[in-house]
């Protein structure tokens, strides 16, 4: 068993609702049956009321890290909405970070509010992609709409990070937690918004 | 080090989260008792053992508060069960006076015990402030551990219910956010019904003859405390024999303490000292350990609460001219939560050594988008909130009519109004309760030519939690003020708790329910309810209450939470 880097260093970002949380404690399952020594820190409260939400995730095979990884030491980003891809990088980015974003922006409330411009989205993905070593683009949100569940988003995203294939995790390992995770009746959906984010990175890569 | 080297895959491992191996270590104890009110990051405590209440037979519930919730737990201890009361930092104020006294009297001798798990909120990522309640622990004559890591907090709620059953007093154990919401794998033991029965014969009362002795008894017994806690399995050294330098770490700051070791290679010359006995504190095992270390370096969130006792273990020690640095030395700033970085940064500071977390071209990079793209995300009330509806038609009915009130708010969601996206109609937001506290003192100021009407707000549960008395007051000594109860029908902000006005309590079974205009009708003051999505009617009614300029008049602005009607 052996990582690219050990500790090994995910951040998964987005906003409250996204379900970052559920992505991370997924990964966190799978990752913990597999024998590796993990540990996830997550800041919620907040977070309904449309705060940003981050859960950071430390993977090794030495022993269980503490929860906050040091400033620009992730490894790899996957985030659900652009503009906390940005406010990630601003704390753990680095030159050999890989970025997986969503594209469809969540406005913060001030935007909403006339008192915030939301940055030009072309402009922000050309920022991350120069922060990143590698930056995949995919708009998991549209995706999500065309499968009639904008609520798969989140699992559209998690397809991205398994097709970027720098994680010890496998494409079964995920659906077998996804067929664990979901009530019956939402796992095809799920499975097929997994496989959609899949196909999407490796037909940009 | 060993204490983290927990990585199993069988079934008897499992991944949880902070909490969530409080509440196993605590099923594992045999607890028979719990309570606490809400408050983050402390409320899965309650919630994950109230879903176990029906299969263990065990008692839980959600409180009115932390006070009482404590003396509810105390009960069942003193009647010789196992309980446990849980709450956020704040909460443990609430608690402080009864807490003072139990230490004085014990917990008798039938065998009972009882675990206060109080978690803090470094950084104050969901609280009003972060407030270290390590001091309360000294402060009450409570023996206080801290555990580092999620597999060790399960371990130390076993161990804590021990120590408080031998020792016959209450045990404060002190979580914090990194632990209360970070998760790991943790070893499972069984869980067994317990079959302990209650009975009540134990005599613990105090008055002001029996304090002073009881003080000394208590003193007493700290010291024996402190002699087991010199021997304390969780208290442990890891590093070289002849360390350049030690640091003396608490809670999340080993886990901080070991990854900048690590990243600095300084395995060879740089010692740790894990601490989770913190009071009484385990004098001679640290004396030990530093003796001959001249740099020593203490690293704990948030308050320099090891460092002082560091310092007055080693003022009374052999030794001289050793440096203890820290939150007091400036070396870590003395507010905020610890992290690696700036265990990092201290660490260089003192031994000169060059660390960069990341190039400076990258920095310089990023810095530059930030200040040109980055926008901050505030926080505001979710779409369909009745809130915002109340806090709109006040601002109307205040302005509206150039009417200079005052208002004092209160805690909850409620406390989003003074975002730059609410209302900004608070004025004074300060503890629960506290909205109603404030308005009684200032609706007494007309004597001294006080003219602006005041107003205080606050939601359903906080009502139940400490407005009451606060309303008591103010009628009794007859106060010139309008209180508005933001009724939602949900202690939302901490995630739907039951509270008393839902109709269920925290198992989920059917309860009474407290009726809040009703409640304060029997104070023979106007009470007036509106749905907030009424505008006008709201606008009109708060007008005409606060014109009306004598006493207490109370208004509850009605509807359920919206998100709830979601859940249902």
């Amino acid at each position: 068993m052996t990582l690219n880097a050990d500790p090994l260093n995910l951040v998964v970002c987005g906003t409250g609702g996204q379900g970052n949380i559920l992505i991370s404690r997924m990964i966190g399952r799978i990752l913990s049956r597999k024998g590796y020594y993990l540990a996830i820190g997550e800041t919620f409260g907040a977070a309904q009321r449309g705060g940003a939400v981050h859960s950071s995730m430390r993977i090794s095979t030495k022993r269980t890290y503490g929860p906050l990884i040091p400033q620009g030491r992730a490894h790899v980003v996957l985030s659900l909405e652009p503009l906390e891809t940005l406010r990630i990088l601003s704390l753990y980015g680095n030159e050999h970070v890989l970025t997986v974003s969503n594209t469809e922006p969540v406005h913060p409330v001030g935007v909403r509010a006339g008192r915030a411009r939301y940055p030009d989205i072309e402009e922000l993905k050309e920022i991350i992609s120069g922060l990143s070593e590698t930056a995949w683009f995919l708009n998991a949100s549209e995706a999500a709409e065309r499968l009639g569940a904008p609520i798969v988003s989140n699992i559209i995203l998690f397809g991205g990070l398994l097709g970027i294939n720098r994680m010890p995790l496998t494409v079964e390992e995920v659906e077998r937690e996804i067929e664990t995770t979901f009530p019956g009746s939402k796992v095809d959906l799920n499975l097929n918004a997994l496989h959609r984010g899949i196909e999407s990175v490796q037909m940009s890569a | 080090m060993p204490t983290n080297a927990v990585k199993q895959t069988d079934e008897s491992f499992k991944f949880l989260l902070g909490n969530e191996a409080i509440v196993q270590g605590a099923l594992e104890a045999g607890v028979s008792f719990a309570a606490g009110y809400p408050g983050t990051p402390s409320s899965e405590i309650i919630e994950r053992l109230a879903e176990r209440a029906r299969d263990l037979n065990l008692y839980v519930e959600w409180s009115t508060n932390e006070k009482v919730a404590t003396e509810g737990a105390a009960a069942a201890a003193f009647s010789g069960l196992r309980s446990m009361a849980a709450m956020k930092n704040a909460g443990l104020s609430v608690a402080l006076d009864f807490l003072t006294h139990l230490s004085l009297t014990g917990l008798g001798d039938l065998g009972g015990a009882l675990v206060v798990a109080v978690c803090d909120d470094p950084d104050a990522h969901s609280s009003g402030d972060e407030t270290d309640s390590r001091w309360i622990a000294k402060f009450a004559y409570t023996p206080l551990l801290e555990p580092s890591s999620v597999s060790e907090a399960r371990e130390m709620v076993r161990s804590a219910f021990d120590l408080s059953e031998r020792h016959k007093c209450s045990v404060m154990l002190r979580s914090y956010t990194r632990l209360s919401h970070g998760s790991s794998l943790v070893e499972l033991a069984e869980i067994e019904k317990s079959d302990r029965r209650a009975h009540s014969e134990t005599d613990a009362c105090i008055t002001p003859y029996l304090a002073k002795p009881k003080h000394d008894l208590t003193l007493r017994r700290l010291d024996r405390i402190r002699e087991e806690f010199e021997q304390w399995p969780f208290n442990e050294y890891h590093g070289p024999e002849k360390p350049r330098l030690v640091i003396v770490a608490s809670g999340s700051g080993v886990q901080c303490a070991l990854e900048a070791i690590e990243l600095l290679g300084l395995e060879e010359s740089v010692g740790l000292l894990k601490l989770t006995t913190l009071w009484p504190f385990p004098k001679q095992f640290v004396q030990e350990h530093l003796k001959g270390v001249r740099e020593v370096l203490v690293v704990e969130e948030v308050d320099p609460f090891v460092e002082s006792h560091v310092k007055e273990t080693l003022f009374d020690g052999d030794e001289s001219g050793q440096n203890v640095w820290g939150r007091q030395s400036g070396h870590i700033p003395d507010f905020g939560e610890i992290n690696p970085d700036r265990v990092l940064a201290a660490l260089s500071e003192i031994l000169g050594i060059e660390f960069k977390s990341r190039s400076a071209s990258y920095g310089k990079r990023v810095e530059e988008a930030v200040d040109k793209l980055l926008i901050s995300r505030g926080l505001t009330w979710c779409a369909g909130c009745p809130h915002r509806a109340s806090f709109w038609s006040l601002n109307k009915a205040i302005k509206g009519a150039k009417i200079d009130a005052y208002v004092t708010g209160d805690i909850g969601c409620y406390t989003l109004d003074v975002f730059p996206e609410g209302k900004c109609q608070m004025n004074l937001l300060h503890a629960m309760g506290s909205s109603l506290g404030l308005a009684a003192g200032l609706g007494q100021l007309g004597r001294f030519g006080h003219q602006q009407p005041i107003v205080s707000i606050c939601g359903d549960s906080t009502f139940f939690h400490s407005a009451i008395p606060a309303l008591i007051n103010a009628v009794y000594n007859n106060s010139n003020l309008v209180h508005i109860v933001l009724d939602n029908e949900a202690t939302a902000m901490t995630g739907f708790q039951a509270h008393p006005g839902v109709g269920y309590n925290a198992m989920g079974d059917p309860a009474k329910r407290v009726d809040i205009e009703k409640l304060c009708a029997a104070l023979d003051v106007p009470v007036e309810t509106i749905d907030p999505f009424d505008i006008k009617a709201a606008i009109r009614t708060m007008r005409d209450l606060i014109k009306r300029e004598e006493g207490v008049r109370v208004l509850t602005m009605k509807r359920a939470c919206d998100l709830l009607r979601m859940k249902r």
